[in-house]
């Protein structure tokens, strides 16, 4: 499907596209796939297959209002599914499209070791941004469990090379 | 800038959430109804699709391996429904006497009556966010609060209804709360979730003996569950160091959380109180308590001359013994105390009623009965309409 979102900022890199039905499907798959998981796999809650989500196509498209728009969508659709209020996720996600979409300009982020660096510190990033928001404004607080967190990023990371990897072939290279 | 408008906008739909969900009105709508039921329309079929085409796969894989034992399974099975004859008879034994105790007690109790079966279609995909979806909604009459349980244990209770699916709150969320009992010590607590997804009950003070082991049921107090559905069993109990005079208990579920896939909603319960038996009243409640209390039961040869020097008895518009044949029970000093000052303001026919009963509908007291033969004067369980 040509002509969809079409994406790039820096004219010396790759301008990067996605079609439409790619821009749609991936997102409500990924959100699809993790509520669908955890029933069948204790621990599959570990992993934010959304969030990698935005990260890629913020850091693939390499505009920040695009990858903020796509975050914030992703995290309503996420927060929809809790039953905690709306919003949680979804400012989380925008700030992490934001910053993913700056990083996309400035730095390589095609190998995967960067992903892998990547990955861990968004994670981490947006974990903190959650906690923030559900102490101060949702007054919800929750303890902030080091070993969990850092498994969880590693988890993240090592997954986000092979769903990168696997997603590279949804792009439309101009 | 772009970036602080979107964020300004979501932080001002989160505080207006926040502010309605305080309401006690609506305590569920905050606003995002819309949203919610929008998403979950998306995701619904999807998402039964996803179940269903498991199921499919699992299901004829499944039936070619239960072919192989099938006959072992069978035998066993037998041994097995022969050792639960036995102990049903033992129980039916014990529950016709709990029965009878309830029926003097006046308890109430929630029964089930109606349930709708559902399958598990899908989760929250959080951690912080304990929820399943079934698939089963308004359409087909389920309703806010309902108990969702499996035949193992309870597992929630419905959080939000949409037309074709419905939200339910594991009762290992950190905001879900259910009203149990510890099956042998009759400890009663509130159960909860915490972070970990771990079942705790907290508010039961450390100067209690709590047993590992130990089987938990619900209460029926919080009006959600039934009385008497199993939770789970204890798996240690400990002081709670954050709030120092209570011990937190660990509770291991009795159902299965983290592999749900078909549960039963309670759509009814009916409140009623037990009804008194009359086909079995061969030993009844009142006996089994009047052996118990000491200051009853008499010796037979005094309880005759007891009986007939009692003028209370005779005033109090009683059947005589004489006049019909039968003979009186005896009346423990307990009793004539308590006919004697009931006698002048009762009139005759009236039904007699309970010292502290207040406005609850009458229930006749019984006379103790400690002879063959004899015939107490008063019957158990008379009950006003339901």
């Amino acid at each position: 499907m040509k002509g969809a979102i079409v994406s790039s900022s820096r004219e010396d890199l790759d301008v990067q596209r996605f079609s439409i039905w790619v821009s749609i499907a991936v997102p409500l798959l990924a959100i699809v796939i993790q509520a669908y998981l955890p029933l069948k796999l204790k621990l599959t809650p570990i992993f934010d297959l959304p969030l990698l989500v935005t990260i890629f196509f913020a850091v693939a498209r390499r505009r920040p209002v695009p990858g903020m728009i796509t975050g914030a969508v992703i995290g309503t659709l996420q927060d929809a599914l809790t039953h905690q209020p709306i919003g949680l996720n979804g400012i989380s996600k925008t700030i992490i499209g934001y910053f993913a979409s700056s990083i996309g300009v400035r730095f390589d982020v095609e190998n995967p070791g960067s992903r892998f660096l990547m990955t861990f510190g968004f994670w981490f990033i947006h974990q903190f941004v959650y906690y923030t928001i559900n102490l101060e404004l949702v007054e919800v607080h929750e303890s902030w469990n080091w070993g969990h967190i850092l498994l969880s990023a590693f988890s993240n990371g090592f997954l986000a090379i092979v769903l990168f990897t696997l997603m590279d072939r949804l792009k439309t290279r101009s | 800038m772009i970036l602080m408008g979107v964020l300004f906008i979501q932080i001002i739909a989160l505080a207006t959430q926040i502010k309605r969900t305080e309401s006690p009105v609506q305590p569920n709508a905050g606003g995002t109804r819309l949203i919610r039921v929008w998403t979950m329309s998306a995701l619904t079929p999807v998402e039964k699709l996803l179940t269903g085409t498991g199921r499919f796969f699992r299901g004829a894989w499944g039936n070619y391996i239960d072919l192989h034992g099938v006959r072992r399974e069978n035998r066993e099975l037998k041994e097995q429904l022969d050792r639960m004859k036995l102990e049903r008879a033992q129980l039916r034994a014990e529950v016709e006497q709990t029965h009878r105790l309830e029926v003097l007690l006046d308890f109430r109790q929630h029964v089930v009556s109606q349930t709708v079966a559902a399958q598990v279609i899908g989760s929250s995909g959080s951690e912080r966010s304990r929820i399943i979806y079934i698939d089963r909604g308004a359409h087909d009459g389920i309703k806010r609060d309902m108990a969702v349980i499996t035949p193992d244990g309870i597992v929630g209770k419905i959080k939000d209804v949409f037309p074709r699916s419905s939200q339910v709150l594991l009762i290992s969320d950190r905001d879900s709360g259910a009203g149990v009992v510890l099956e042998q010590s009759r400890l009663r607590g509130v159960l909860r979730g915490n972070e970990q997804g771990e079942l705790q009950i907290i508010d039961i003070m450390s100067d209690e003996n709590v047993h590992s082991g130990e089987p938990v049921v619900t209460s029926g107090g919080d009006s959600i569950y039934p009385r008497g559905l199993p939770v789970g069993t204890v798996t240690n109990a400990a002081a709670d160091h954050d709030s120092e005079p209570f011990l937190r208990i660990g509770i291991r579920p009795a159902a299965k959380l983290d592999q749900l896939e078909d549960v039963l909603v309670i759509t009814q319960m009916v409140e009623q109180r037990p009804a008194a038996d009359e086909s079995s009243p061969s030993v009844r409640a009142a006996d089994v308590l009047a052996q118990r209390l000491p200051s009853i039961t008499r010796p037979p040869e005094k309880d005759k001359d007891a009986g007939q020097a009692d003028p209370a008895q005779t005033n109090s518009g009683q059947p005589n013994s004489a006049a019909t044949g039968q003979q009186t029970p005896p009346a423990s000093p307990l009793q004539k105390l308590q006919k004697k000052t009931e006698a002048p303001r009762k009139p005759a026919g009236a039904v007699e009623s309970t010292p502290g009963q207040g406005n609850k509908p009458p229930v006749k007291r019984v006379a103790p009965q400690t002879r063959p033969g004899v015939t107490p004067d008063t019957t158990v369980g008379e009950k006003p309409p339901q």
